[in-house]
């Protein structure tokens, strides 16, 4: 006799099952209808493959596996599809899903189907598509897809076949035992060999069984599998716990009996995987016990999927009046129907009508005295007491720590509890509580992630904006002291340049020059205010409101101007000063120090005489000795000084300056040169570029760079150029008579033609001129700029927009938002002006 | 029809909180009854006051806290705390004191804390120490065991008892007759070797194994013990942890029955509030640990501090001290002793964070 372990805590309920054993399984007439829900399994729902107004034959599949986890559904007799559509199906929630609504012709015609004859001639492979196919999923409550299950990828050491059936009042395998046993022994041997003909086989089978004990006994003479009987206690049929009573092992939490070598079928199923393999017949029908005082005839029928639970009781002699609750399912785990209108499912195995005498409403709860009953029917060893009072004050750290998720909802704390609590509710809802924490943990996490990475890539992008504008500046500074030094030779065809120049040259201009420029300044300005007021009336007159609105605008930016300029004037006259003091030779400055150094010494010296205390003494000596340092300091600096002062600051050597210099002396040099000779430059510079460019997409390639794509089209953009540089100097040969000789085109060129500037050039002469503008703007001066600007830039755009929504282009949308863009920009900008003045 | 919308499970058994009240009250008989062969009428009068006091005040709390009073009332826990109570109280006690007690369990250890299920306290005990410290006199005073009476002195009889506990039903004072108990006169002992105190005292000389009356009274809450156990009211973790440490505890400071002794570990087993205290006071759910390894914790420190108290602090009896001191540290003791759940290596810890 084999040994069996202990079913840890466990309950008694009444059994309540021999009410169902008295008369074998039945065969109901068949219904009306048939509404199959497409999705009657743990996974993905299957996809379908009817339409409504199509005629099916019994078996024939409705829906076909979709994804891995999933299995299909079939007619369950012939007879027309007449609806797919949403209807209330058997689930606690009560809730409606997809469903097949199959119209019987009572025809009952099968589908053309064959068994396999020697199942072990297939691949299992080939047998667990057929059962996938099969639409088989678990019937002994979870309805997990049963070819998942079977398709373990760990060596399964032991096979354990579930006939405990713990629940009570079910019986639809006990009678499946006792009538089907061949198939039932047939369908576990094909389980074997699926899953590699474990070591073990073991039937496992409560001892109020002996009927189907009796009746499965016979069959297993000369195989492997042995049929172990235990005490009957709930809930030893629970998967974890039925290997546990059979092997002693436990699986570890969080995972699966495979992680032991262990896999664990319901006998139901066996018995559906028996069928669809050997006879080809698809799980279309289900063992469903019908029971319970409020029927007058309790027993097992082998129900049609789909058929309503109406049907069922109907022929039970249901009196709904003596009947409190409709579960389907066991009393312990099944949950309540709220309508008879749901039909049978694959985990249909009980349909439960109670009266209210056998499953009394609950009594109010009364509150946890800490018994420790619970604890003791805990088949999980868990404390069931705890984790109430944890999931009452909803602490989820104290119940994972608690083991919660170890809760299988066997309900046996509940039914022992003497104060009436339904602890199994607090559960379930704090363990949806935890998961919906934990997914909105995740939700925002990522969240938090996105915005990391958002602000990473801003202040990255901001770093480089500041590099850049440094570097701008830089090159600004660096052309100003060229200008200023070489005012003369100040290379550059550009005017924009000088212009620039000239302007930091100003600074330089003496006081008086200064005053008589901004007085011109001021008159300037007023001039300009009278004529905009007056244009500024006449629209008024003619009344035009984006105009007066423009010339509003036009008249305030006048008068700010005229604002600007009387402060500046005022300004002069301190400035003038501070610059006189700026402007001091180092030499002279040096100078005041060292007397002003001489002077505090003499006076220490006076003071050291003069103290009468030792401490004071010291620290004033100590002073006198650093003043007399910084003497020294200065006077050496001072002899220096006449040497270094007379030397221009030397040009710091700045790449930006550098590259301004090169991009210079090109530019001149270009306009200096012949077009011919600039082809020829060209093409030579453009052969290098593509030189380069392709020993850089080389690289790229080698080292599979994202960039590999964007370099080859550079590189066939330069080899366009290339080619073009080439026709128009072979042009221009043909033209000259002389190929692209050097320094023989001037002749031949047309005078007319203007000297070309250089785009490079003419660009970075443009930036320094406005990096130096800028740089020698106030911050009003810069605003001032920023408004006009951006006026004119309204007015572009505005008129782009017209043009665009005439042509009724695809763009008004951009253009729209960005004109208004502008707009607030604009606004804003001001805005911002106003308060400056302000 | 409106069909009903439950959770599962469904079944239910049939077992409530007043069953097992009721079950523990009727396990208390068999001690009450030993109480007044031995001690006469005075724990029963204990009893009633106590539980008049105790169910008067709680329908009073649940009428302020608008329960329904039927409901709470019904579920025993009152009558259950003044019964237990008024067997701790020794007998012929002035009435006044059974009443502050059971006002106090029932007020302050009870319902201040919440209520039945709420309270970390075991009440009956808070009512017996707040008792025993302010009126010591009185609660030291145990009437002599009967059989112990002075010749022509006549037990005093139910009337008569009830005029010792309410002096101003008789004329004159009726005075009842106290004797030393027998953990007293350990405490007391000078200089006699126990052997020769056995002899010495009848307490002792006329009884079999621990002082007259005493030992029997202990044997009697043992088999009510013994019923609850048998009806799985509770689990033996706690009770069985108790008496066997102190038992420990006795037998090693036995010193071979010296002047010096503490008493032998029968002794100490079955007197004073030992059996009482190991079956209807330690196992007190409410306020005990809640694993079975807990329960073992915890019973054992109990005996533990019962016989340090008893043999060095300044109290003769200390079950109901040692009571309250663990309920203390039964929380703490929860957080680590939770049992090892199914498919796990290791039992884990209360306080630990995610796995």
């Amino acid at each position: 006799m084999r040994k069996i372990w202990d079913l840890v805590g466990g309950v008694h309920p009444p059994e309540n099952k021999h009410q169902s054993v008295q008369l074998p399984i039945g065969h109901l007439p068949l219904p009306d209808k048939l509404v199959i829900p497409l999705n009657q399994h743990i996974g993905a729902p299957p996809k379908l493959l009817v339409n409504a107004g199509d005629q099916v034959l019994k078996g024939q599949p409705l829906a076909e596996p979709h994804g891995m986890v999933s299995v299909g559904v079939h007619a369950p007799t012939s007879g027309t599809i007449t609806d797919i559509s949403d209807y209330p199906i058997p689930h606690p929630s009560g809730m409606s899903a997809r469903c097949i609504t199959l119209l019987p012709d009572n025809r009952d015609q099968w589908i053309d189907h064959a068994g396999v004859a020697d199942f072990r001639s297939y691949s299992p492979a080939k047998l667990l598509e057929l059962i996938r196919e099969a639409g088989i999923a678990g019937l002994g409550g979870a309805g997990f897809p049963s070819a998942v299950k079977l398709s373990a990828r760990k060596p399964i050491s032991t096979l354990i076949i579930n006939s405990t059936e713990c629940e009570p009042y079910i019986t639809a395998d006990d009678m499946l035992m006792r009538e089907h046993p061949q198939e039932i022994v047939a369908g576990i041997q094909i389980l074997a060999y699926l899953l590699g003909e474990p070591e073990e086989i073991l039937i496992g089978i409560e001892d109020n069984k002996p009927e189907a004990y009796e009746a499965l006994q016979p069959w297993l003479q000369g195989t492997n599998i042995e049929l172990v009987e235990f005490p009957t206690r709930y809930p030893s049929g629970g998967e974890k716990q039925l290997i546990q009573i059979l092997t002693g092992k436990e699986v570890p939490s969080g995972g699966l009996p495979a992680d032991i070598g262990i896999v664990c079928q319901n006998v139901g199923t066996t018995y559906a995987i028996q069928r669809a393999v050997c006879h080809g017949e698809p799980l279309i029908s289900r063992v469903t016990t019908v029971t319970g005082r409020a029927c007058t005839i309790n027993r097992n029928y082998q129900a049609l999927i789909g058929t309503s639970i109406s049907h069922l009781l109907k022929h039970n002699g249901y009196d709904p009046q003596h009947c409190a609750r409709l579960i389907m399912g066991g009393p312990m785990m099944g949950f309540t129907l709220t309508s008879t209108d749901v039909p049978v499912i694959k985990t249909t195995n009980c349909i439960l009508a109670p009266s209210r005498e056998e499953l009394p409403a609950p009594p109010p709860a009364q509150p946890c005295i800490r018994c420790g009953m619970c604890a003791e029917a805990c088949p999980a060893s868990l404390l069931p007491q705890q984790l109430f009072w944890y999931a009452q004050s909803q602490n989820h750290e104290r119940l994972e720590a608690h083991n919660l998720f170890d809760c299988i909802e066997c309900g046996a704390c509940s039914y022992v509890c003497p104060s009436n609590i339904p602890l199994v509710q607090y559960y379930r809802a704090a363990k949806g509580e935890i998961r919906k924490q934990a997914q909105e943990k995740i939700k925002s996490d990522r969240a938090r992630a996105r915005f990391e990475f958002q602000q990473a890539r801003k202040e990255k992008e901001e770093a480089e904006k500041a590099a850049k504008r440094e570097a701008r500046k830089q090159a600004a500074e660096q052309a100003r002291a060229l200008a200023a030094d070489k005012p003369g030779t100040a290379p550059g065809p550009d005017d924009i340049v000088k212009a620039a120049m000239a302007r930091a040259a100003e600074q330089k201009a003496s006081p008086e020059e200064q005053r008589a420029r901004l007085e011109r300044g001021v008159a300037r300005a007023e001039s300009h205010l009278q004529t905009v007021e007056q244009r500024l009336q006449s629209i008024q007159r003619e009344g035009n409101g984006q105009q007066i609105e423009q010339a509003r605008a036009a008249r305030e930016d006048a008068r700010l101007r005229l604002e600007d300029s009387r402060h500046k004037l005022t300004e002069l006259g301190t400035t003038s000063e501070v610059m006189e003091r700026v402007q001091a030779s180092p030499r002279a400055a040096l100078e005041k120090k060292v007397a002003s150094l001489r002077e505090r010494i003499t006076v220490t010296e006076q003071k050291i005489a003069e103290a009468d205390d030792d401490n004071l003494k010291a620290a004033l000596q100590s002073g006198l000795a650093k003043q007399l340092t910084k003497l020294q300091e200065a006077e050496q600096q001072l002899s220096e000084a006449p040497e270094t002062a007379p030397a221009t600051p030397a040009a710091t050597s700045d790449a930006a300056a550098a590259a301004i210099a090169r991009a210079q002396a090109r530019a001149a040099a270009m306009g200096s040169l012949s077009e011919a000779d600039k082809l020829r430059e060209s093409i030579i510079s453009l052969e290098g570029r593509i030189e380069k460019a392709k020993a850089k997409l080389d690289e790229a390639k080698a080292s599979e760079s994202e960039h590999v794509d964007a370099l080859q089209t550079g590189l066939d953009k330069l080899q366009q150029k290339l080619l073009t540089e080439r026709e128009k100097c072979a042009a221009f040969a043909g033209q000259a008579q002389a190929p692209c000789a050097p320094r023989q085109q001037p002749a031949a060129q047309p005078v007319a033609e203007p000297p070309p500037r250089d785009a490079a050039s003419a660009a970075i002469a443009r930036a320094q001129a406005r990096a130096t503008e800028l740089a020698n703007m106030s911050e009003q001066d810069k605003l001032r700029e920023t408004v006009s600007s951006l006026h004119s830039r309204l007015h572009k755009a505005r008129v782009k927009l017209r043009e665009a929504e005439a042509e009724g282009s695809e763009h008004v949308d951009a253009l729209r938002t960005a004109a208004e863009k502008l707009q607030t920009k604009l606004a804003a900008a001001e805005q911002q002006l106003a308060e400056y003045h302000s | 029809m409106a069909l009903l919308k439950l959770t599962s499970p469904h079944a239910h058994a049939a077992q409530n909180t007043a069953a097992v009240m009721r079950l523990v009250l009727l396990a208390t008989l068999p001690g009450l009854l030993a109480l007044t062969a031995f001690f006469g009428w005075g724990s029963l009068i204990n009893i009633l006051i106590a539980a008049t006091v105790a169910v008067s005040l709680e329908a009073l709390v649940m009428r302020l806290r608008q329960r329904p009073l039927m409901f709470y009332l019904g579920d025993y826990s009152a009558l259950v705390t003044a019964v237990l109570l008024g067997l701790a109280l020794p007998p012929l006690a002035p009435w006044w004191v059974v009443v502050i007690g059971s006002s106090f369990a029932i007020l302050i250890a009870k319902h201040l804390y919440g209520g039945l299920g709420y309270n970390p306290f075991n009440p009956a005990m808070v009512g017996y120490v707040v008792l025993l410290i302010s009126f010591p006199v009185q609660m030291t005073a145990w009437p002599a065991p009967l059989p112990l009476y002075p010749e022509g002195v006549t037990a005093p009889g139910f009337w008569e008892s009830l005029q010792i506990v309410f002096p101003l039903l008789s004329p004159e004072q009726v005075d009842a007759v106290t004797a030393a108990t027998p953990l007293d006169t350990f405490k007391h002992n000078s200089g006699l070797l126990v052997a020769q105190l056995y002899q010495q005292t009848p307490l002792f000389s006329r009884a079999h194994w621990a002082g007259l009356g005493w030992e029997w009274v202990n044997l009697a809450f043992l088999a009510g013990g013994c019923l609850l156990l048998a009806r799985r009211v509770f689990t033996w973790h706690a009770p069985v942890a108790m008496l066997t440490s102190l038992g420990l505890c006795a037998a090693l400071f036995y010193d071979s029955g010296s002047s010096a002794s503490h008493g032998s570990p029968l002794m100490h087993l079955l007197s004073g509030g030992t059996m009482l205290g190991a079956f209807f006071i330690v196992t007190d759910p409410v306020t005990s640990a809640t694993s079975n390894r807990g329960r073992l914790i915890y019973g054992a420190l109990i005996g533990i501090l019962t016989f340090i108290i008893r043999s060095w602090g300044s109290y003769p009896d200390a079950v109901a001290f040692s009571v309250l001191l663990m309920n203390f540290a039964a929380p703490l003791i929860d957080n680590y002793t939770l049992p090892r759940t199914y498919g796990h290596q290791k039992p884990r810890r209360a306080t630990e964070k995610k796995e």
